[in-house]
């Protein structure tokens, strides 16, 4: 009993000072992007402030809003930011740790060096590649070296885009994913023979399609047409976003590559597996925790990016730029606090719908234990 | 020893004594610019030796971060005893409809300042009965910049209309030169958006746009738009990477033939790159805006609450002053504001741009704070980003007009 109100005492001041300065401070972030503050100039920097509530306009506006084009266009690019720079950093840094685990001449030597761009802050890493990336300078100088013609790819300033789609059409796009991943759940319950989460999977998933085709295509949510896509212009900031953190996740998979015990691969080798039937059916499936950590890990990075692309193309070039820029420009220059603290809202849920379910995992299996 | 401590505790007991408070300037003056305010900052100190001067600056250029640690201090209760910013809305619609700054009219009236500047230049500074900053010096944002060597190797001559810039950019563009206008980053378009819109509204229609009398989505305003977008396909299309120390290069290095870039690029190509005003590189008023001078202005400032606010009004009064404008503008590359400054101080740009500030028509600066508030500028960008985009005059004038009612411009 001592112990426990020892313990106790000694956790308190902690607690507190987590609940004021981390869930209070969230908390009122919540209030303000629920307010009008900012919308008034004569009361956005006054000594007291009166704010309305003004309940979730300022989320109707971002997202359905005329002026407010360049914060859809920043979620766009911030989903392809993630999604390639995770596929990007993973598949690279596997590849290292496979070339690194067949113990060539010099491994320390070339494990320092691919580790070694993270040891440097994004500001760093973006003035390098911005200097690399010039129109008529670093990377498009190399094929001269070989004798061929320069190319001519502006990395940083291209406005083109790919894989474009209308923003309008968001409401049928998302109930075709959910509905295509209902119908994925229906398949495994099916397969694990589950009767009851088949029926309800299907059911539902069946529903949301059959909306989707039917009604969804009329629902839009601006008057006209708006497309988003890909641009291109990303591609030289995800260049050097893998570039920094390709080696953490190498290090990573080394160590799980490294810790596969030694008897399971015999086994493998006895039962007349091929080194490519190895990787396939034996390593890969006993890498996966690790990919999901590093998931984990680098997901919530790509989310809060910010410093790369600051240092890289600056704040006011819209076809590099992220919710989190932009949520910079309305609040510090544009006075539009309440915006700006809707954006930062978003961007929490955003980095809990990555995190929150990893933790949850992590939690059951403790208690488990 | 113990002496000598003691000598020491004197000296310092003494120079405590002696000092009459202090004085935090507050400023985005770094690098290039910092010597103009060192000078200004001497001169301060030979007048009020016992004041300690804290020269706070945050650098960056167009004080894009100093304006973020300005707000968290005036947010914070803890303002610097003056700040340096850009003379008209930006200040007025930030931290004057806030009540955050102390009317400085009394002031103007003691010094006679009211005679000293024109009254264009207070009629920008002026607000609901007040006057609101001292203006050091006086930018002008619709110049454009060309070497005249090459101009004659092309066999062109400066335009002075937008039809005719737009024919003689066919003309280089015929001889083999790709992109006749040098253009940098994403604020150098709007600073060129600005010379175009002034041309083709003329004075009082940009006047207008900016009081509310003339709507963005008006014909003659989409119009702006239109011809915008026909000078942008003259420009080099990796604009965005450039700075505009890099956009004037082009010109200098034959690249390009034009660019249109406020004055300081006259004190880029003197100073850094060693030209001659005059022969080695030349200027003209931007196409079709002769007799207007597009003016922008760093001034300071007196907020409420300032710590050492007797120091502060001084310091104003040196600002504001004949001897400190002509201290520190040939140092900063700019012009006085008054209209009495002594123009041998000045380099031959500088002399020509101080004859077109006492007899041209004077009008603010987008860009540079002049005109319209910080929460219309920094969305302006946005504009701008849309009709690059989608190359709409409609969208870009839609969208301008949406931020113009959002934040209220003219009200």
């Amino acid at each position: 009993m001592r112990d426990r109100i020892t313990a106790f005492l000694v956790l308190l001041p902690s607690l507190v000072a987590v609940g004021i300065f981390v869930y209070g401070f969230i908390g009122q972030n919540l209030y303000v992007s629920l307010s009008d503050w900012g919308k008034n100039p004569a009361q956005a920097l006054a000594e007291k402030p009166t704010l309305h509530f003004v309940g979730l306009s300022n989320y109707r506006e971002l997202f359905t809003g005329f002026v407010d084009v360049r914060f859809r266009q920043s979620v766009v690019n911030l989903i392809f930011f993630t999604l390639f720079f995770m596929a990007g950093s993973l598949g690279l840094g596997l590849l290292l740790a496979v070339a690194l685990d067949q113990s060539p001449r010099g491994e320390g030597f070339f494990r320092t060096v691919f580790l070694f761009p993270m040891a440097l802050s994004f500001v760093v890493t973006g003035t390098i590649w911005r200097w690399l990336l010039q129109p008529q300078g670093g990377v498009n100088v190399l094929p001269t070296l070989l004798g061929l013609p320069p190319w001519s790819f502006p990395w940083l300033t291209t406005r083109e885009q790919v894989l474009v789609f209308d923003w309008n059409q968001l409401p049928f796009y998302t109930a075709l994913v959910v509905g295509l991943v209902l119908l994925y759940v229906a398949y495994r319950a099916h397969r694990e023979g589950e009767g009851k989460r088949r029926l309800y999977a299907l059911l539902s998933g069946g529903l949301l399609l059959l909306w989707a085709f039917t009604l969804g295509r009329s629902a839009h949510l601006l008057p006209y047409p708006e497309p988003h896509g890909f641009s291109l212009a990303l591609v030289g900031v995800i260049l050097a976003a893998m570039w920094q953190m390709s080696g953490y996740t190498m290090a990573l998979y080394l160590a799980g590559l490294r810790g596969i015990p030694v008897e399971v691969l015999e086994a493998a080798k006895v039962d007349g597996a091929t080194p490519w039937q190895t990787y396939r059916h034996v390593i890969l499936p006993l890498l996966a925790p690790i990919t999901l950590s590093a998931m984990i890990v680098l997901g919530h990075i790509a989310l809060k990016i910010f410093d790369l692309i600051f240092a890289m193309a600056g704040l006011d070039y819209a076809p590099t730029d992220v919710p989190a820029i932009y949520m910079y420009l309305l609040a510090f220059r544009g006075n539009q606090f309440a915006k700006g603290a809707a954006i930062g809202i978003l961007l929490l849920l955003l980095v809990a719908v990555v995190v929150v379910p990893y933790l949850a995992s992590q939690l059951r299996k403790e208690v488990r234990r | 020893m113990r002496k000598w401590l003691w000598v020491l505790g004197m000296a310092l007991g003494l120079s405590a004594l002696a000092q009459t408070g202090k004085l935090e300037i507050f400023s985005w003056w770094a690098g290039d610019e910092g010597p103009a305010l060192e000078a200004l900052i001497r001169l301060y100190k030979q007048k009020y030796p016992g004041v300690e001067v804290i020269n706070a600056t945050v650098t960056g250029g167009a004080g894009v971060n100093a304006k973020a640690v300005l707000k968290t201090r005036m947010l914070g209760g803890d303002p610097p005893d003056t700040f340096q910013v850009h003379a008209g809305m930006e200040l007025i619609g930030t931290w004057v409809v806030a009540n955050r700054m102390e009317d400085l009219t009394p002031l103007f009236r003691q010094e006679g300042w009211l005679q000293a500047f024109p009254k264009g230049l207070i009629d920008l500074i002026s607000y609901k009965g007040g006057i609101w900053s001292v203006p050091v010096n006086i930018h002008r944002s619709n110049v454009m910049w060309y070497i005249p060597a090459k101009l004659r190797e092309w066999g062109v001559n400066p335009p002075r209309t937008w039809a005719e810039f737009l024919a003689t950019c066919e003309t280089l563009k015929r001889k083999g030169l790709q992109a006749p206008l040098a253009l940098g980053e994403n604020w150098t378009q709007q600073h060129l958006w600005e010379s175009v819109a002034l041309a083709m509204l003329g004075a009082d229609g940009w006047n207008n746009l900016w009081n509310g009398k003339l709507k963005f989505t008006d014909p003659k305003a989409v119009a702006v738009w239109e011809t915008f977008g026909k000078v942008l396909d003259c420009a080099n299309k990796d604009a965005a990477g450039l700075s505009w120390q890099q956009a004037v290069d082009r010109v200098v290095q034959g690249q390009a033939a034009f660019n249109i870039m406020g004055d300081w690029a006259a004190g880029y190509m003197a100073t850094t790159l060693k030209l001659k005003p005059g022969t080695d590189f030349a200027w003209a008023p931007s196409p079709g805006t002769q007799g207007v001078f597009m003016m922008l202005s760093d001034s300071f400032g007196l907020p409420k609450g300032a710590k050492n606010r007797q120091n502060a009004l001084n310091w104003l009064r040196l600002v504001g002053s004949k001897e400190g404008q002509d201290t520190f503008n040939p140092l900063k590359g700019s012009i006085a504001a008054r209209l009495d400054s002594d123009p041998a101080k000045y380099n031959a740009y500088g002399q020509a741009a101080m004859r077109d500030w006492k007899s041209n028509r004077i009008v603010g600066s987008l860009v540079h704070g002049a005109v319209a508030p910080e929460s219309f500028m920094s969305q302006f960008g946005t504009v701008m980003e849309i009709f690059l985009q989608t190359k709409s005059p409609q969208a870009a004038a839609n969208a301008a007009q949406a931020i113009a009612d959002q934040v209220g411009l003219g009200r």
